[in-house]
């Protein structure tokens, strides 16, 4: 008779199973079930069925926040996750490589730098006083200092991400982009293909599918983001900066409006959720999954 | 002679590859500035007296760095501080790499029943904003009493990052031939064995890129120090300048850019190491 006997791979996985439980199964579990109370600080499960949803139709400062985040995540996408990514792949490969790396690593810094360091580099930028760098410039030309805070803080936070945002795009794009053969190049330069003619017919249109990927990708982690608006601006001033992740957060941890909190946390979750799920049918990640050749346990 | 004209380029047609070089290489530059203007400041400032033009010093002192030996006025100690990022960086750090290299392994080289699905959903994970599950983290913390707790945090922290690292450590191991697998097995060692003794000391350069990693997330972590610790004692450094840049902006900028450069000192340190190994990676592990 053959015992029964624990496989080994579950030895291995076993405490990233704990681990994702705690951390990842269990909160989601809990986020929907807390969408239905008004928990508060005292931590009770008090159910007030769909009040909450109730309560988010009627939210006024809900249509506020959903155009910021929609302008928020549009512009950081469009002029930096993705643009800014593509022009920086397109030019550093452009160079030699030793010159191309060394530009590559340092739009890599800012995603490596503690984020609060990161935020008080950009305070400095747009500071109002005559000390910041915006203001340096304009004193060139004697311009009076201007408060940036006060004027742009929408772009302000849009520069802030972006310029962590680019490097991802940068760095997918530019392994596509040195991925291509070079002969295709050789042929299009002997046909007399200017720079701009090869990068719209031939370099672009071999990378598009990295470019709907950081596309993808990259909208979803600018919906759910709000670590450097909190420490930029703090969603200030009046709600101009405020995005949809960054209410989730001030509702919960400021307002300590748990339940509440857990109902706008839910609408991200649903759209993390379903995102997520496109990607893995969009992209075909199966390709990734080859099997083990030997089984011994 | 006159009448024959040299066959003669213009300068730029002569040089009009380098001319595009030097172009481009501009282009960079201005797209960049900001990141280097504002490293160069982070420097210069806190180093100096005052400062002219935006980032020029004036007067060299180290004012700015009295942090290290006086207590910053309703600060605790930088050192206390110093000390507990250290230990949530170091937690984060082996956590991940312990549960990251059983995890990829199991992953890379076991064919079992929900293989493929595990490998979904980790992939799922990793796409997934888990930042949107922090009320209810808060929630689960609380119940577990490791609320204002280090602990806490490194757990969290930790477990977030386990999608990532499994797939970065399982993406090692595939890379490690099966031979010396099936070596080892031919001599007698389990599979355990095998895992310890042949393939671990293998993939340690992948261990080295995990666990650096999750060293500096860690260390820069804020938005969950900043939700989840209520004491200054337990404070890390990202909650501590936080605190000062609230304090000092407009006042002190010298002290500000000290303690912003004091914090990112092990940034730097691991930047040249991380950043060449972050250039050379692909779709597969990088976090938006």
């Amino acid at each position: 008779m053959k015992k029964f006997r624990i496989p080994k791979s579950w030895f291995f996985l076993s405490p990233m199973f704990v681990l994702v439980t705690l951390f990842f199964a269990v909160p989601v579990v809990i986020t929907v079930v807390m969408s239905f109370t008004d928990m508060d600080y005292s931590f009770e499960w008090n159910f007030i069925g769909f009040m909450n949803f109730q309560d988010m139709a009627s939210d006024f400062l809900i249509p506020k926040v959903l155009l910021n985040t929609l302008v928020y995540t549009f512009a950081t996408l469009s002029l930096f996750n993705v643009g800014m990514a593509l022009l920086l792949s397109l030019l550093t490969t452009s160079i030699s490589d030793r010159l191309g790396d060394f530009f590559r690593s340092l739009w890599m810094l800012p995603r490596l730098t503690p984020s609060v360091v990161y935020g008080l580099l950009w305070l400095w930028i747009f500071d109002p006083t005559k000390y910041g760098l915006v203001n340096n410039i304009r004193a060139w030309f004697n311009l009076p200092p201007q408060d940036w805070l006060h004027q742009t803080p929408m772009l302000m936070v849009i520069l802030a991400n972006g310029f962590i945002g680019a490097s991802m795009g940068m760095l997918i794009f530019t392994a596509a982009i040195k991925a291509i053969p070079i002969d295709y190049y050789r042929a299009a330069l002997i046909d007399g293909a200017s720079w701009f003619t090869i990068t719209r017919k031939i370099t672009l249109p071999l990378i598009k599918w990295q470019i709907l990927f950081v596309t993808a990708y990259q909208t979803l982690s600018l919906l759910t983001s709000f670590e450097y608006i909190l420490i930029i601006t703090d969603g200030g001033p009046i709600f101009r900066t405020e995005v949809w992740a960054l209410y989730t957060y001030h509702t919960a941890f400021e307002s300590f409006r748990y339940g509440y909190g857990a109902t706008l946390s839910v609408i991200l979750v649903l759209v993390g959720i379903a995102a997520a799920f496109v990607y893995l049918k969009l992209f075909g990640f199966e390709a990734l999954m080859s099997k083990p050749r030997i089984e011994v346990d | 002679m006159e009448g024959v004209k040299k066959y003669q380029l213009t300068f730029f047609q002569r040089n009009s590859q380098k001319i595009a070089q030097v172009i481009i290489v501009l282009i960079l530059i201005l797209v960049t500035s900001p990141i280097i203007l504002g490293y160069a400041w982070l420097i210069l400032r806190s180093f100096s007296e005052d400062i002219v033009q935006g980032f020029i010093p004036t007067k060299l002192t180290l004012k700015n760095w009295r942090f290290l030996w006086q207590n910053i006025e309703g600060y605790p100690s930088i050192w206390k501080i110093t000390m507990n990022t250290f230990l949530l960086a170091l937690g984060v750090m082996v956590i991940e790499i312990l549960i990251t290299s059983m995890g990829g392994y199991a992953l890379s080289r076991y064919e079992f029943p929900g293989r493929s699905s595990i490998l979904r959903l980790i992939l799922v994970l990793h796409a997934f904003p888990a930042i949107s599950l922090m009320v209810a983290i808060f929630y689960v913390l609380w119940n577990l009493g490791l609320l204002n707790k280090l602990w806490g945090i490194i757990l969290v922290k930790a477990s977030l990052e386990i999608p990532w690292g499994t797939w970065v450590m399982k993406g090692f191991y595939d890379g490690i031939p099966w031979e010396l697998e099936w070596a080892g097995l031919v001599d007698g060692y389990s599979r355990l064995q095998v895992w310890r003794k042949v393939i671990l000391p293998i993939a340690k350069p992948g261990i080295a890129v995990t666990g650096i990693f999750a060293f500096l997330s860690g260390w820069s972590e804020f938005v969950f120090v900043n939700t989840f610790i209520f004491e200054q004692q337990t404070w890390t450094l990202s909650k501590y300048v936080k605190g000062i840049i609230g304090d000092f902006r407009f006042v002190d900028y010298g002290l500000l850019t000290a303690v912003g450069l004091f914090y990112v000192i092990p940034t730097i340190v691991f930047f040249f190491f991380v950043s060449k190994y972050m250039i050379k990676l692909t779709i597969g592990g990088v976090k938006g």
